[in-house]
């Protein structure tokens, strides 16, 4: 049981696991291009939702997103089932494989052995593409992996069926229908709008650029309010979601700048290329306060005076994001 | 980020099993793809984040040996579990699992609940009661 399979390694597992997929069914989007379509970026700083006590801060859209929006857009139907037995979600698998169709589904990091160690925390929101089955193990297309890999059967049970927040249940998906032509052009200005107009007009202090004008204003206070240890944790906390697996440490901003990039060759567009630059610049910015950050971290000592450099940073990357999504808000909204 | 400055730092936690994807620019201002082998910041923060972890399993690992906490509370730790996780995991409620923490409650515990628990933490039965081999530190 083993298709022909070419696996592409990405940053981000969702628009990853579109890429491949979708390269398997004869469309050729490239990770950004998934990532773009699907309106995959976003800012959002919820102080009163946590995770181990630590507010969850993100620089993406919530999980399965940028595959709904993704699909949609480009008009392929996508079956997707849910399991409440182990055992059906697994012959249900090998039916599918029996068939010669790669089929995607939702995981926990934790159970995923072939992962280096330091990684494996009960993040189970990871997608994954399952792809043949060899000698009783499943062959793996992990799209943050440089290439394909395999998993025991009980292993790959319990990723599919990890508890916590929030349970996979087993998902898995497939494309059932796939359009010959589709509206691409429409597709990236619909996906360039919806999160532009996220960025800048949700009428709530928390989310978009401004999302990250509010963090900043708390972060200026991690120090006496948390005391030292805890504010490092925050912060340590910070870099690792800016970092999520691959997206260079600008959480997100540099694949979302590519997509800019790429769709201005695509649809000779210059202005696009322009927003893309400074989507890189914004990034860069980013990037340095993950590094101060870290350089924070690794001395472990937190004072007011570099708390408020910190804020200071990121409220010029707010700024900036402002700025950048309105110019790519009003270049999409007429399309 | 340009192409040249895709961090390769050689200390990091990925084992020689991962190189990541990063997406950095070249000389125009265009995207092309580059491996990272690993970058200090989230080095760093990923150790520190590792070091609450591993303190509250060797508090949990000395609690359990001077009696005052059960194996539930050091695999729970070793585990990267809570109460909640643990319990839909055994099929019970969070406060149930907290009890079981206690070695009074953890002694009067069925074979059945034991086997639930010790499949939660992918042991045997002998090695989740076997309190003998949390002695040694680092035990599985």
């Amino acid at each position: 049981m083993q298709v022909n399979f070419t696996h592409k390694q990405s940053a981000h597992c969702e628009s990853g696991v579109i890429s491949n997929l979708m390269r398997f069914h004869g469309l050729d989007f490239d990770e950004p291009m998934a990532f773009g379509i699907g309106s995959g970026l976003f800012f959002s700083y919820m102080p009163f939702v946590k995770l181990n006590g630590i507010p969850v801060a993100t620089y993406r859209i919530w999980p399965g997103h940028i595959f709904k929006k993704f699909s949609n857009r480009i008009g392929i139907k996508i079956e997707s089932k849910k399991f409440s037995s182990t055992t059906t979600a697994m012959t249900e698998l090998d039916k599918m494989l029996d068939k010669g169709q790669p089929v995607g589904m939702l995981t926990s990091v934790f159970y995923l052995d072939y992962l280096p160690a330091a990684y494996r925390f009960h993040f189970n929101a990871h997608n994954i593409i399952v792809f043949g089955k060899e000698n009783g193990r499943y062959l793996v297309s992990d799209p943050v992996m440089e290439t394909t890999t395999d998993i025991a059967y009980e292993d790959l049970v319990r990723a599919r069926f990890a508890k916590g927040m929030p349970e996979p249940s087993g998902r898995m998906y497939y494309p059932i229908q796939i359009p010959g032509e589709f509206p691409l052009e429409k597709a990236i200005w619909t996906g360039i709008k919806e999160t532009s107009d996220r960025m800048t007009r949700i009428p709530i202090p928390l989310f978009g650029a401004k999302g990250m004008t509010y963090l900043s204003k708390r972060l200026r206070h991690w120090p006496e309010r948390l005391g030292n240890r805890k504010a490092i944790l925050w912060l340590g906390h910070l870099i690792r979601m800016q970092e999520e697996i691959g997206t260079g440490g600008a959480g997100f901003r540099f694949l979302y700048a590519a997509f800019l990039d790429q769709s201005s060759t695509l649809l000779k567009n210059n202005e696009m290329f322009d927003i893309s630059k400074q989507m890189t610049a914004n990034g860069d910015l980013l990037r340095d306060f993950a590094y101060y950050a870290g350089r924070v971290c690794k001395n472990r000592t937190s004072d007011t005076k570099t708390f408020s450099e910190l804020a200071d940073m990121l409220e010029a990357v707010s700024h900036r994001e402002q700025k950048t999504f309105e110019q790519l808000y009003q270049v999409s909204k007429s399309k | 980020m340009k192409e040249d400055q895709v961090p390769q730092d050689k200390e990091n936690l990925n084992e020689g099993k991962l190189a990541k994807l990063y997406y950095a620019t070249d000389e125009s201002g265009h995207y092309k793809k580059v491996n990272s082998v690993g970058w200090e910041p989230e080095t760093v923060a990923m150790q520190q984040a590792w070091d609450v972890v591993n303190n509250e399993v060797e508090d949990a690992r000395l609690m359990v040996i001077e009696g005052k906490a059960s194996p539930v509370l050091y695999y729970l730790k070793k585990n990267i579990m809570d109460f909640s996780m643990v319990a839909s995991y055994v099929g019970t409620m969070s406060f149930v699992v907290r009890l079981h923490t206690k070695p009074f409650f953890f002694n009067k515990l069925s074979k059945k609940t034991l086997e639930k628990y010790a499949y939660t933490f992918r042991i045997s039965v002998e090695e989740f009661t076997d309190i003998e081999r949390l002695k040694q530190k680092h035990a599985g």
